[in-house]
């Protein structure tokens, strides 16, 4: 008798119709390469994707990060005898807690010589009779939940509290590619995570300030790419030296307009890189109204800078949600550090809150645009993670 | 070209030093608390260590206790003599491991006296003199302030004590004096004494301190019974065979060493007066360690002129970080607001800090950077 880990796909993946292969397939290539180093072989059962391998735990903790598997199990992989049968069942409820348990059975093997009503039936009744102890069938909110599945050349026994719930989402690399602007904040994380989630190829930019910004800042935007890649495949980071750009505009513009006219440079940026790249779109971790910039004029206005779609995934989220998320996949304990360019020389004292497009417009017309961007893309730095 | 100017952060350890650390490890690797003869011989060791140390301090060798540095010296006295009920004098300024534990101890009913410092950043003797009661049981101070350098005077100090209690006892932080300053234990009439070995060119992890016979601390660490019972866990033999000698180093070359920082520290005077709007705040006398040179760059912050510069190789520490309202509760720049500094200046900090292996051609080169830096860094008004 030994162990297997069985996959469960996001119930999405099934309703995709004639694309449903091509996501399947996706899925399986992305588990292969989550699962790099270690000894596996697959199994695939009429609609049950197995894995059979020596390291249950690392692989589960691996596969449980891909996004499009709903939830890992351990199952006990049984030989077609229903006295073993029983047997294993029996064991799984020992070994679960509670006080109420319920058996459920799916038999895809038609030649076994119970159907499902009746495995379900007599496992039930062997575990009742033979279980040391309290315990009674609930059949509605049952504590524990035995599945029995007798397939061709197995039967699989498991129990719910096996499970390990996975990311859910869409097969990483199915819905194009954004490039995200990456802070070392604790927002951008999590809007990088969650276009992942839904399939798409994440790369990074930050903008750096030397020596407005320490190195240490820049390692921290480093280490967060770190923790998203865990989720992704290769990340690529492109580091922009920031800070010409930013006395330029120091130097010419209007004190109130610093920041939307930085965040416009950033935008154009991330747009420039991601043509050079064949990146489809951009992506920031923008919410509306979290701060002076990301008021619904301050997102209009940096808007008209891309060329491309720019997605803001958190755009309606609370920022105690977001914290939560950032808990969740890990970031929140890097974005916290106290990295952050401490210095307040390029935040006004009153940044505008409704800049006006045409105004701003006309206030750039002081700044060699092209040429700044032309430079600080020059002297970029690119790490992968 | 690489300048560190940061030498009250930590040191370079000597080569010398390295290759005893070394030694330690491959020769001594025996447990000193074995029966053995490779035990032994670590004991003996030791106890070498012990007296070299000793003498440095006109202490004799039962009086040193190893540990792992300053913070750690720091957290056995004030915890070993402060009881529920007791009262302490200090200053606003020591460091964090004695200011941090204070707090914990005010919570357990321990009363506490900061003293008031003079313009010159000296404790306020009269203050002394006035706050010592009966309930006084410890008397606690910073020899070298790590972050200006004023030199407190410990002799006068010492005096008032004896002269108004015959129970307080005196603890003197000397992490940034020691090997620096002559001290003597006996003669200053000093009760415990903290060192730590990275502050002058010795390992990291490493240090002693200093406690006058009859010893009546409890331990922070319970177990064996190294260290006379105050310090339990094995000796780190290997720092401090590092540690004893980088002191043997320094100590035989005390006034040596003075003269030559004392020179790096005039020669970067008299050349920041090439520079406008700045603000030196330990001035070249004999009231401030010459290690240290601290200097305000009006306009600019002090953490942004640190990484201008560090991209020119010069490693230096900034007086007070302008994110770090943590420091600011700790005092860190109590010191500087006592000296008058304004809000601007205060942030505009910038710690020079010495070591006798710094050169004079250094001195001239960040202030080339420097020059250049503050032109850049200045171009906007903030």
């Amino acid at each position: 008798m030994k162990e297997l880990i069985l996959v469960k796909y996001a119930p999405e993946i099934f309703l995709k119709g004639l694309n449903r292969g091509k996501f399947e397939r996706k899925l399986r290539d992305n588990i292969g390469k989550k699962l790099e180093g270690i000894k596996v072989e697959f199994i695939h059962d009429s609609g049950r994707y197995f894995i059979r391998t020596e390291e249950i735990e690392e692989s589960i903790k691996r596969i449980s990060k891909v996004f499009g598997v709903l939830e890992v199990c351990r199952v006990r992989e049984v030989e077609i005898d229903f006295n073993s049968i029983k047997e294993v069942a029996l064991e799984k409820v020992k070994s679960a807690t509670g006080k109420t348990f319920k058996i459920t059975t799916n038999r895809a093997n038609k030649k076994f010589e119970l159907n499902s009503m009746e495995v379900s039936q007599k496992v039930g009744a062997y575990v009742l009779t033979n279980y040391e102890g309290d315990i009674s069938v609930d059949v509605k909110k049952p504590d524990i939940l035995i599945n029995i599945e007798i397939r061709n050349n197995y039967a699989y026994v498991w129990s719910t509290q096996d499970a390990t719930k996975a990311v859910a989402g869409l097969p990483y690399g199915m819905n194009g590619s954004t490039m995200l602007m990456l802070s070392g904040g604790i927002d951008s994380p999590v809007a990088g995570y969650l276009m992942a989630k839904r399939g798409v190829e994440v790369s990074c930019v930050y903008y750096h300030s030397h020596p407005y910004t320490s190195e240490r800042a820049k390692d921290k935007v480093k280490d967060l790419a770190k923790i998203l890649a865990q989720y992704t495949e290769k990340i690529n980071l492109y580091i922009v030296p920031f800070t010409d750009i930013q006395m330029e505009i120091i130097n010419k513009c209007r004190e109130d307009e610093l920041t939307i006219i930085m965040r416009r440079f950033m935008m154009r940026i991330a747009c420039v890189l991601a043509e050079k790249y064949g990146i489809n779109s951009v992506c920031t971790g923008e919410s509306i109204g979290q701060v002076a910039s990301q008021t619904m004029d301050g997102l209009i206005v940096s808007d008209d800078c891309s060329d491309r779609p720019a997605f803001r995934p958190l755009i309606a989220m609370d920022k105690t949600d977001i914290m939560e998320i950032a808990r969740n996949i890990g970031t929140y304990e890097t974005s916290i550090l106290p990295y952050e360019d401490c210095c307040t020389i390029f935040v006004p004292k009153h940044p505008k809150t409704n800049p006006k497009l045409d105004a701003i417009r006309k206030e750039e017309e002081k700044l060699n645009i092209d040429e700044l961007i032309q430079k600080s893309i020059e002297n970029i730095e690119v790490v992968a993670f | 070209m690489e300048v560190y100017f940061d030498n009250s952060s930590t040191t370079r350890p000597f080569n010398e030093v390295i290759d005893e650390v070394s030694l330690g490890m491959r020769e001594f690797y025996g447990n000193p608390s074995s029966l053995h003869n490779l035990g032994l011989r670590s004991e003996r060791k030791l106890k070498e260590c012990r007296e070299m140390l000793a003498r440095t301090i006109n202490a004799v060798e039962s009086e040193i206790y190893f540990n792992s540095g300053g913070s750690e010296g720091n957290n056995l006295v004030l915890k070993g003599v402060l009881k529920s009920g007791s009262h302490l004098i200090t200053t606003p300024f020591e460091h964090a491991s004695i200011l941090n534990t204070i707090k914990k101890l005010e919570d357990n009913n321990v009363k506490v006296t900061y003293l008031k410092i003079n313009e010159d950043g000296k404790v306020d003797l009269e203050h002394l003199k006035e706050s010592i009661t009966k309930e006084t049981v410890l008397i606690s101070v910073m020899h070298v302030n790590n972050e200006i350098g004023v030199v407190q005077d410990l002799d006068a100090i010492s005096q008032i004590v004896k002269e108004n209690s015959n129970r307080a006892k005196f603890h003197v932080d000397a992490v940034q004096s020691y090997g620096k300053f002559q001290i003597d234990a006996k003669k200053l009439n000093i009760d415990f004494l903290t060192v730590s070995a990275h502050k002058f060119h010795g390992p990291k992890g490493v240090g002693f301190i200093y406690i006058r016979r009859p010893n009546t601390l409890n331990p922070l660490i319970e177990g064996g019974s190294q260290e006379f019972g105050i310090r339990a866990g094995t000796q780190n033999i290997p720092g401090i065979m590092g540690m004893s000698l980088a002191a043997k180093i320094v100590n035989a070359a005390i006034k040596e060493n003075y003269e030559k920082v004392f020179e790096i520290k005039n020669r970067f005077i008299e050349k920041l007066k090439e520079i406008d709007d700045i603000k030196i705040n330990s001035p070249l006398n004999e009231k401030f360690s010459p290690y240290i040179l601290n200097v305000s760059f009006r306009g600019v912050r002090g953490e942004v002129l640190l990484h201008f510069l560090e991209e020119s190789g010069i490693y230096v520490s900034t007086g007070s970080a302008c994110s770090s309202k943590e420091r600011e509760k700790i005092g860190g720049s109590y010191v500087l607001k006592t000296l008058g500094l304004t809000q601007d200046e205060i942030s505009g900090g910038i710690r020079f800090s010495f070591s006798e292996e710094n050169k004079e051609e250094e001195v001239d080169y960040v202030i080339e950077i420097l020059s250049k830096g503050l032109t850049f860094l200045r171009r906007i008004k903030k």
